[in-house]
């Protein structure tokens, strides 16, 4: 298998605070990496950094094989790499097809146009609504984002990063506090995901993590405490101690 | 007949995509009243000219900060350049207004983009901060320079040729108000086509949220250089207009208060949609004509009272109140 994204030996600090301890992993074509941990193993700080939105102390970051770790966040979107948020960072008022045409104009790299006005891209138009209904929002279309249910919205940061066609998608707790029973909507997109797409995905919600992941690493104070398949995980006494329980 | 009638229930369930209004038309619509008022007030041609400057100005303004999202109180600096700059040019190169109008945009785009390399690192109250600063420095820079600027006295002593050739500015001031007006719609058909193009998306999409344009392969920086200078070259238009039609640049094209004035009139008139912003310095001018006239000194209590009714009362509320009164149903 190809390696997508590759991570070697990241580290950071923040002050005094060591969040990130030489932190090497790779996501190939078609794999699901799950990153688990409890809270403050440096989950996020480390997506972060991968994305391009903190720059790491050292190591290095490589997108199918090129070295990404001096380029900007807007540098990595373009060479294919994708990200949800974990608290949903959207444009509020924005009805949630414009949104999507905006995701579109941007991997077109047609927002340097001026003067044509956006309603006339109707093949955009259309791969919006066509993404929209894939993911159940299509009836949505033209509500402000900031009226749909908190589940929803969550669908809109999916529908963003795919629009986008990435070929590597970082999924940061796509399911942080959605409700249970909303939830379903969300797996069901997370299981239509692209064959092709490397998924990295924090979550805590176990039974999905085991569901899903293909493979998982578990972070603990920054550092990797174990990386191996669901099985191997489940089994490691090391994880069991640190985050998964007896 | 079961089908189509299935079919024709999905379509009226489904709502209506989102669809901008087209630019001509409100371009249209501007002139259409602008042109309605000159005619129904033929001795206010003075006035009305003063208000299609001033919101030509504020449209600029609105550029910035209802389309982008940056708050500025630094926006007369643009508009004094572009003022001095056609002013200086009519005085010592050629009396042509169109000519003297471009360079007043030229001047105004170049100090935007200048001075945004700059300012548009920053965010929020710093670079609110940021923007006075630079106008006060342009100020300063304007009272040393008398040469250019005429000091205290101001710039003055240029006329204007004949517009194209044909129109010569007329004491009535006819030629003068078309003139504005003309000027006023043929950029505010620019700034419509430009803020619902996919630029202006994206950067109505940085006003929203700026983590989340990054996220999508937005430049942040490169777009938002990009609107100011095209606000700087819209006020550097205010600005060469305000110098033809008034023969004279004063400092107070620089100043604070008018930065501050214009933003007044943006909130009045609403933020973002571009027409808030002409219907906002329509509203504030003639009221300031209107109350200055009958009390000089105390007018600006007449404003004062006005902003506070409508940061306080709600657009939506204000026309509940309306229909109510009115006798229509809620």
């Amino acid at each position: 298998m190809s390696q997508l994204l590759e991570v070697r030996g990241l580290d950071k600090h923040f002050g005094g605070l060591h969040v990130t301890r030489n932190v090497s992993f790779q996501v190939a074509a078609g794999e699901r990496l799950a990153l688990i941990g409890p809270n403050g193993a440096g989950k996020t700080t480390l997506v972060n950094q991968v994305s391009g939105v903190l720059r790491p102390d050292s190591g290095a970051i490589y997108l199918q094989g090129e070295d990404v770790t001096p380029r900007s966040q807007a540098q990595r979107v373009r060479a294919g790499l994708a990200r949800t948020f974990q608290i949903t960072t959207l444009a509020p008022h924005f009805p949630v097809q414009r949104q999507v045409e905006l995701a579109l104009f941007e991997r077109e790299g047609l927002t340097g146009r001026a003067w044509r006005s956006i309603d006339s891209y109707p093949a955009l138009q259309a791969e919006a609504l066509e993404l929209l209904e894939r993911l159940g929002l299509r009836a949505h279309a033209s509500v402000a984002t900031q009226d749909l249910a908190y589940g929803e919205q969550r669908l809109v940061e999916m529908a963003l990063a795919l629009a986008l066609r990435p070929k590597v998608l970082l999924l940061d707790e796509p399911m942080a506090g959605v409700p249970k029973g909303d939830g379903a909507r969300l797996l069901a997109a997370l299981d239509s995901l692209p064959r092709e797409l490397g998924v990295l995905i924090i979550e805590h919600d176990m039974d999905l993590v085991f569901r899903f992941a293909s493979r998982i690493l578990v972070l603990a104070e920054g550092a990797v405490l174990a990386n191996g398949t669901p099985d191997e995980i489940r089994r490691d006494p090391k994880v069991r101690a640190a985050y998964l329980g007896p | 007949m079961n089908a189509m009638n299935d079919i024709g229930a999905v379509q009226t369930i489904l709502p209506k995509a989102p669809k901008c209004v087209s630019a001509w038309r409100s371009a249209a619509m501007v002139l259409a009243i602008g042109a309605a008022a000159c005619f129904s007030m033929p001795e206010q041609l003075g006035l009305l000219t003063r208000i299609f400057v001033t919101a030509l100005l504020v449209l600029s303004l609105d550029l910035v900060v209802g389309v982008a999202g940056l708050a500025t109180l630094g926006h007369a600096a643009m508009f004094g350049v572009g003022a001095y700059a056609a002013g200086n040019f009519a005085l010592h190169v050629a009396p042509d207004p169109l000519v003297g109008l471009a360079i007043g945009m030229v001047a105004g785009g170049v100090l935007a983009l200048v001075s945004g390399l700059f300012l548009l690192r920053y965010q929020g109250f710093t670079f609110l901060m940021l923007t006075v600063a630079v106008s006060q420095i342009m100020l300063s820079l304007a009272q040393k320079a008398r040469d250019w600027t005429g000091g205290d006295d101001g710039l003055s002593g240029f006329m204007n040729s004949p517009l194209l050739g044909r129109f010569a500015f007329d004491l009535e001031g006819k030629v003068a108000a078309g003139y504005s007006l003309i000027v006023l719609v043929v950029l505010f058909y620019v700034a419509r086509r430009l803020v619902d193009s996919p630029f202006g998306l994206a950067v109505r999409g940085v006003h929203e949220n700026r983590a989340r344009m990054a996220a999508l392969g937005t430049p942040v920086f490169r777009r938002l250089l990009a609107v100011y200078t095209a606000a700087g070259l819209l006020a550097g238009a205010a600005g060469a207009l305000s110098a033809q039609t008034n023969a004279v640049v004063g400092l107070d094209s620089l100043s604070f208060a008018l930065s501050a004035e214009i933003l007044v009139m943006l909130v009045l008139g609403g933020a973002g949609n571009l027409n808030g912003a002409l219907l906002g310095a329509a509203i504030f001018t003639m009221l300031h004509h209107t109350a200055s006239s009958i009390n000089p000194y105390h007018w600006l209590f007449v404003v004062g009272f006005l902003l506070m009714a409508v940061v306080l009362i709600s657009p939506a509320k204000a026309l509940a109140l309306l229909r109510r009164r009115l006798g229509g149903v809620q």
